[in-house]
C-alpha cells in the first residue's frame, strides 16, 4: 500500500500552503513529517486524505498515487478514499455522549461494515490493537469522556483501526498528553508501523528520531529533504535542515 | 542617603492607594454602581416573588381532584372544574409540537449545517429572528384566515397550527446555536472515517447536539402552552370536555381569562388555581429537562 505523492500543490483559498511536493511512502514502516509551525505538515497530511477540501476555499493540485491509483481522480469520491485511510487528530476527539464500545463501533456503523457479533469481535480486536482493551473491557459500555487523555486517544487509535485501514495519517497525536500517555503512544507507533505504513506529524524531533524510520522536513510548503532517520538526524544534506535540527529555529 | 529623599510619609506603602480625592470619587462611583445592581436585582426578584406567592396563595386553596376531572358549571354553582381547559391545552400543545417541532428542527439544521453565510440562508435567519418577534395575535389572525373562516368554525386545528407556527422560530434558532456549538474536531472525526457529510450530521453532530436541542424544544412547547392572544380567535373556547380539534377548544389560558373576569368568586378561585396549575407545569418542565440532560455535561478533555 505505497503512497506516491507527485507535484502536489494545495491552497487555502488564494494562499498557497503547500510547493510542488514529491515524496514516496513505503508500504510499511513509519514516516515522520517535522518543520517548524506552519510549514505544511498537517495540510501535507490531511491532502492524502482528502480531509484538505473539506476546508472553504481548500483546494489541491497535483497527485497521490495509493497503489498506483491516483485518490484526486474526477471519478473519485473523497469519502471512499476516507474510508480506507485512518486517521488520528491532534487532541482525542472521541464521541462524549457515547460509550466506548460506541466509539470504536461508530466506523463500522457509519459505513455499514459490520453488525452484532461480527461487530463486537471487531471492536474488541481494535481495542487489543491498540493496547486499550485491558483497561476497558470491564466498562465498555461507559462514557468515553470519563477516559484520561492518552485512554481517549487510544480509543480514537482504535476506532481507525476498526475500519480496517490501509494507510494510517496520525497528526501530532501525542502533542495534547501527558510524558506517560505520550511514551504508552510511542509505543503503538512502533506496533503499527509493523502492519500499516504510518505518516506522523510531529514537532518533537526526538519523538520523531524514536519512532519512525524515514524523516520528511517541511519548510514554508517545500519539502527540503527526506532521508532514513538515523542519517537524517546526523549527517543530513541541506542546510535548512541542519538549521532546523540544531534549533537554530524551530 | 540619595538627594531625592523626600521628608514625609516615611515607609509608605506603594501598594495602597494613595487618598486622594480622585480615588475617593473612585472608590464611590464602584460602591455607587454594586448598589444601583443589587438593587435592581431585589426589586425584579421581588417582582417575580411575589407574583409567584399571590398566585399561590390566591390558587393552592382550590386545587382538587375536581379541578382536573370536572368541567365548569354552569352560572357558578359551586363544583366543577377546568379539567376541560388542562385537556384542551395538551391536545393543543400536542398538535403545535407535531407541526413546529419537525419544521423548526430541519430549519435549524439547515441554517447550521448547509446554509453557511449564503444571501438565502443570511435571509432566513433574518426572517425567523423577526418571527421570534412578532405578536402571536397574528399569528391567529393567518390561522383565522386560512383555517376558521373556510371552515365556518372555531377548531382546535387551526389554534394547534397557530401555536405550530409561532414554534417553529423558536426551535429552529436554539437548534442552529446548539449545533454551531458542537466541535468541528467531532465532524472532522466522522468525515475521516469515510462517512458521507448527510451521514456525519445525522448520526454524529445531531446526537451531540441532543440535549440542547431538546432543552430548545420543550422551552417552545412550555411558551407556547401559555399563549392565549393566538387561541382567542382560532380554538375560541369550549365548556365541554372535546378532544375533536375540528370543534372549538377550551384552553387553560383562556379559562383564566374568563373566568377572571367572571362575576362569580368560585370561578375567580378556579382561575387563580388555573394559573398556579400552569405555572407548576412550566416549572416542572423546566426542572425535568435540567435534571435529564445535566448529564451530559461531561466532554472529553
Amino acid at each position: 500500500m505505497s503512497i506516491q505523492v507527485r507535484n502536489l500543490n494545495v491552497w487555502y483559498g488564494r494562499a498557497q500552503a503547500l510547493y510542488d511536493v514529491n515524496l514516496t511512502i513505503e508500504s510499511r514502516g513509519a514516516t515522520a513529517i517535522i518543520g517548524p509551525s506552519g510549514c505544511g505538515k498537517s495540510t501535507f497530511v490531511r491532502s492524502l486524505n482528502r480531509l484538505h477540501e473539506e476546508i472553504a476555499g481548500g483546494r489541491v493540485e497535483g497527485e497521490v498515487l495509493i497503489d498506483d491509483i491516483n485518490i484526486y481522480a474526477r471519478s473519485i469520491k473523497p469519502m471512499y478514499v476516507r474510508r480506507h485511510i485512518g486517521m488520528v487528530f491532534q487532541r482525542p476527539n472521541p464521541l462524549p455522549a457515547s460509550s466506548i464500545f460506541e466509539n470504536v463501533a461508530i466506523g463500522l456503523r457509519l459505513n455499514g461494515m459490520a453488525r452484532g457479533g461480527a461487530l463486537k469481535e471487531i471492536v474488541q480486536r481494535s481495542l487489543e490493537q491498540a493496547a486499550l482493551w485491558d483497561e476497558v473491557k470491564d466498562r465498555l459500555g461507559e462514557s468515553a469522556s470519563q477516559l484520561s487523555g492518552g485512554q481517549q486517544q487510544r480509543l480514537c487509535i482504535a476506532r481507525a483501526l476498526a475500519i480496517e485501514p490501509k494507510i494510517i495519517l496520525m497528526d501530532e497525536p501525542a502533542s495534547a498528553l501527558d510524558p506517560i500517555a505520550t511514551f504508552q503512544i510511542e509505543e503503538l507507533m512502533r506496533e503499527l508501523r509493523n502492519s500499516y505504513p504510518v505518516v506522523i506529524v510531529t514537532h518533537n524531533m526526538q519523538q520523531a528520531a524514536r519512532v519512525a524510520e524515514k524523516t520528511a522536513f517541511f519548510l514554508q510548503g517545500r519539502l527540503i529533504e527526506v532521508g532514513e532517520t538515523g542519517k537524517f538526524f546526523s549527517r543530513p544534506e541541506k542546510k535548512e535542515t541542519e538549521d532546523y535540527i540544531s534549533g537554530r529555529f524551530s | 542617603m540619595s538627594i531625592l529623599v523626600q521628608e514625609q510619609q516615611p515607609a509608605a506603602n506603594p501598594f495602597q492607594a494613595p487618598r486622594t480625592a480622585h480615588n475617593a470619587r473612585r472608590r464611590v462611583s464602584n460602591i455607587a454602581i454594586v448598589v444601583l445592581s443589587l438593587l435592581a436585582t431585589a426589586f425584579a426578584v421581588a417582582v417575580l416573588l411575589y407574583l409567584l406567592l399571590y398566585v399561590l396563595r390566591a390558587g393552592l386553596p382550590y386545587i382538587n381532584i375536581d379541578l382536573f376531572t370536572k368541567i365548569p358549571t354552569p352560572n357558578g354553582e359551586p363544583g366543577g372544574g377546568i379539567g376541560n381547559a388542562i385537556q384542551g391545552s395538551l391536545i393543543l400543545v400536542g398538535l403545535a409540537s407535531l407541526f413546529g417541532i419537525p419544521l423548526g428542527l430541519f430549519t435549524g439544521i439547515y441554517l447550521a449545517e448547509f446554509g453557511g453565510r449564503g444571501a438565502f440562508a443570511t435571509g432566513v435567519r433574518f426572517l425567523v429572528d423577526v418571527l421570534t418577534g412578532v405578536p402571536t395575535i397574528i399569528f391567529g389572525l393567518i390561522a383565522w384566515v386560512y383555517i376558521v373562516v373556510p371552515q365556518q368554525s372555531f377548531s382546535g386545528l387551526a389554534g394547534g397550527v397557530a401555536l405550530g407556527i409561532i414554534m417553529i422560530p423558536i426551535v429552529a434558532r436554539t437548534s442552529e446555536e446548539v449545533l454551531r456549538l458542537v466541535p468541528k474536531e467531532l465532524r472532522e472525526a466522522s468525515l475521516a472515517l469515510g462517512a458521507t457529510e448527510s451521514r456525519t450530521i445525522l448520526r454524529v453532530v445531531i446526537p451531540a447536539a441532543s440535549s440542547g436541542i431538546i432543552t430548545g424544544i420543550v422551552l417552545a412547547m412550555a411558551r407556547v402552552a401559555g399563549e392565549t392572544a393566538p387561541l382567542l380567535m382560532t380554538a375560541f373556547g369550549n365548556p365541554f370536555f372535546n378532544s375533536d380539534i375540528t370543534q372549538p377548544m377550551e384552553s387553560l389560558p383562556h379559562t383564566i381569562f374568563t373566568f377572571a373576569e367572571s362575576p362569580y368568586q368560585a370561578q375567580i378561585n378556579q382561575s387563580f388555581a388555573g394559573a398556579l396549575v400552569l405555572i407548576v407545569l412550566i416549572l416542572l418542565t423546566s426542572f425535568a429537562i435540567r435534571w435529564a440532560t445535566g448529564g451530559f455535561k461531561q466532554r472529553g478533555r
